[in-house]
């Protein structure tokens, strides 16, 4: 078995009546644009491989039409792929039968969706008891962790309404209360937030990291937008057209991006929040600093150091100094790369 | 040129000898096969007949409560429901009660049937285009055809009576549960279908507790125009031998009776009010869950 929670490989989707055959002539490096004009068929995924590490926030994002959704679907097979392999603990998702399939769906992942796909009919509480209904939990059992997870998300009281009488918000706090309730340890997020307004949607981000702190699942996120990729993700792939463009830590993403591309993508992310001390940090000299934990964003060890007196930072790990930074260090970190002169960056907006 | 001025139609005598063809066959047809299908539709008979018994057997003044009362549960109206009572109550004073409860028997039998066979049509029409493209065009013809030319097949089988009576109205009033059930079924929103089958429904599952509830509204507007049209073909069916309110508008028709034509067609009239009010209210009230205070 590997390391990996669950491991893509070599997945290709393609959308027509004549699918495998393409594999072949997209495989040989056939783009998109010319598959569609001189075969018809639309490409979806391009020789996908990622790997998911347990319990732990993996974002996969790109800008629309980049196949995002289409691979999280493959993950629990309500899409079918071309060719490829999906293992999830060990097991191939794509050699499973409908039952099997199925009893997967049930225990091992669940799903919140962009646009809530909550039941108009059913009650919040019926609403966050589908996947326990499903299960074929009886119906005292259910309506207690039905309503323990309302309770976590914050709809206590809000049991007897239905959707249609709740905030996009509270809706989306039910199809997650729904989620966790089948207590299955992968969860596939969709573009998840991607319908709430700026407010509501760092609320549920706020939500989830706390419950994520606590539950350890194994958490797979779409999304467009990367200032919410780097605020919850562990890792973070990016795709473009079907493609893995580049898979990182948050901080490799926005120092090192793999091309223009993705340098494009994150010269306006806020860097001091998202760098910490320790891709700074460096060996100088004995000189005493501000003693600082290494996980640190810039912004708040800045904010620290002007309250503080001192003009050096010691970054601390464990109880044990590994290195320092200085303000000069900082200011240049977070001070907008420059531009690169390849220009066109407007034509994959 | 007499190919432009006279359509090349079929020789008269050979068009003669086709009709007389399809017409000895069927008789033939109807000679052998009559008596069976006859057993075969028995049940049914045994079943209309002994309903329309109860009703008549039943004082008048339980039938008025349970007239009433089911206003009442189906539309949670008094108003409705009174106004049910004191219309069974004139009815009954005008002396149209019997044939009041022969039609509210058969109305209730038909559309008991049609329901029974007409929502597992539609389901099965919703989850297969083809055979939507297969049963759509055989409900356009149930609804366009003249009734008269499929009641006429029906009778050389099954004689005149209550059962031939009784299919007619079902061809005509079934085409709209059927296609409302397939309609409501296909339009379930299918970001909620994903989301069942994300959370591993079964075909059950996804059908009882998902796709039919969401569908309900469109297939109860089907069930209430199901038993607006069976109302609508009473007068037709009383032609061949169906007891009921048709009767005497039909008698009314020969003889130019004004009165009994009148007091019968709005004795029906009546019925079909009942009928499509309380039903639409009930219908309304199983949408509940639509009434959002609060739009997104």
């Amino acid at each position: 078995m590997s390391d990996y929670k669950i491991e893509i490989k070599n997945l290709y989707k393609i959308f027509g009546p004549d699918d495998k055959n393409m594999v072949e002539l997209v495989a040989n490096g056939l783009g998109k644009q010319e598959l569609l004009d001189q075969h018809q068929h639309v490409l979806g995924l391009r020789d996908v491989n990622i790997g998911i590490s347990a319990s732990s926030i993996n974002v996969i994002m790109g800008l629309s039409g980049s196949g995002k959704s289409t691979l999280i679907r493959h993950i629990n097979r309500l899409i079918e792929p071309t060719v490829g392999e999906i293992i999830v603990n060990g097991e191939n998702v794509l050699a499973m039968d409908q039952d099997k399939i199925r009893d997967f769906r049930r225990f091992g992942a669940s799903m919140v969706f962009q646009n809530f796909g909550l039941m108009p009919h059913r009650t919040v509480l019926e609403n966050a008891m589908y996947g326990l209904n499903i299960q074929g939990v009886v119906s005292s059992e259910g309506e207690k962790r039905a309503q323990h997870w309302l309770d976590r998300v914050g709809l206590s009281g809000f049991e007897d309404r239905f959707p249609a009488q709740l905030s996009g918000g509270m809706q989306q706090r039910v199809g997650l209360a729904r989620a966790l309730a089948t207590d299955a340890d992968i969860l596939l997020m969709d573009e998840a937030f991607s319908a709430l307004d700026p407010l509501i949607r760092a609320d549920m981000q706020a939500i989830l990291l706390d419950l994520q702190d606590e539950l350890h699942k194994t958490i797979v996120f779409i999304t467009h937008d990367l200032d919410e990729a780097l605020r919850i993700g562990d890792d973070i792939a990016i795709l473009r057209d079907g493609e893995l463009i580049q898979k990182g830590t948050p901080q490799k993403i926005v120092l090192k991006p793999a091309n223009d591309y993705v340098a494009d993508f994150t010269k306006d992310v806020n860097r001091a929040r998202v760098l910490t001390l320790d891709t700074l940090s460096h060996e100088v000299g004995s000189k005493k600093g501000l003693p600082l934990e290494s996980n640190l964003p810039i912004e708040d060890a800045m904010q620290k150091m002007v309250e503080s007196k001192f003009d050096l930072i010691t970054v601390m790990k464990d109880n044990k100094s590994i290195g320092q930074v200085s303000l000069d260090d900082m200011v240049a970190a977070i001070s907008r790369p420059k531009p690169t002169d390849s220009g066109s960056t407007t034509n994959y907006r | 040129m007499s190919f432009f001025d006279k359509f090349p139609a079929m020789e008269r005598t050979d068009l003669r000898d086709l009709k007389k063809g399809i017409d000895s066959s069927f008789k033939e047809f109807s000679r052998s096969w009559g008596e069976g299908i006859e057993a075969f539709f028995d049940p049914l008979f045994y079943f209309l007949v002994n309903f329309e018994k109860l009703l008549l057997a039943t004082p008048w003044p339980i039938i008025i409560a349970i007239v009433a009362a089911l206003s009442y549960l189906g539309s949670r109206s008094w108003k409705l429901s009174a106004g049910a009572a004191v219309s069974f109550l004139v009815i009954g004073y005008l002396g149209m009660w019997n044939n009041t409860m022969s039609t509210v028997a058969l109305i209730s039998v038909a559309t008991f049937i049609c329901i029974a066979l007409g929502i597992p049509i539609g389901i099965a029409m919703s989850k297969s285009d083809r055979l939507q493209a297969i049963i759509t065009p055989i409900l356009d013809i149930m609804q366009t055809i003249p009734i008269f030319v499929y009641l006429l097949p029906v009778v050389m089988l099954l004689g005149i009576g209550k059962v031939p009576g009784l299919i007619a109205v079902c061809v005509y009033a079934m085409p709209p549960i059927v296609r409302l059930t397939n309609l409501g079924l296909r339009l379930v929103d299918k970001e909620i279908l994903e989301a069942a089958d994300a959370f591993g429904s079964n075909y059950r599952q996804r059908l009882f507790r998902v796709q039919l509830p969401l569908a309900l509204p469109n297939i109860f507007a089907g069930v209430n125009q199901t038993i607006m049209m069976a109302l609508a073909m009473v007068v037709i069916a009383s032609m061949i031998g169906v007891k009921g309110l048709g009767v005497p508008v039909l008698q009314s028709i020969q003889n130019q009776y004004l009165a009994l034509g009148l007091m019968n067609g709005l004795a029906i009239v009546a019925l079909a009010i009942i009928f499509d009010r309380v039903s639409q209210q009930y219908g309304k009230r199983l949408q509940r869950h639509r009434e959002g205070g609060n739009d997104v």
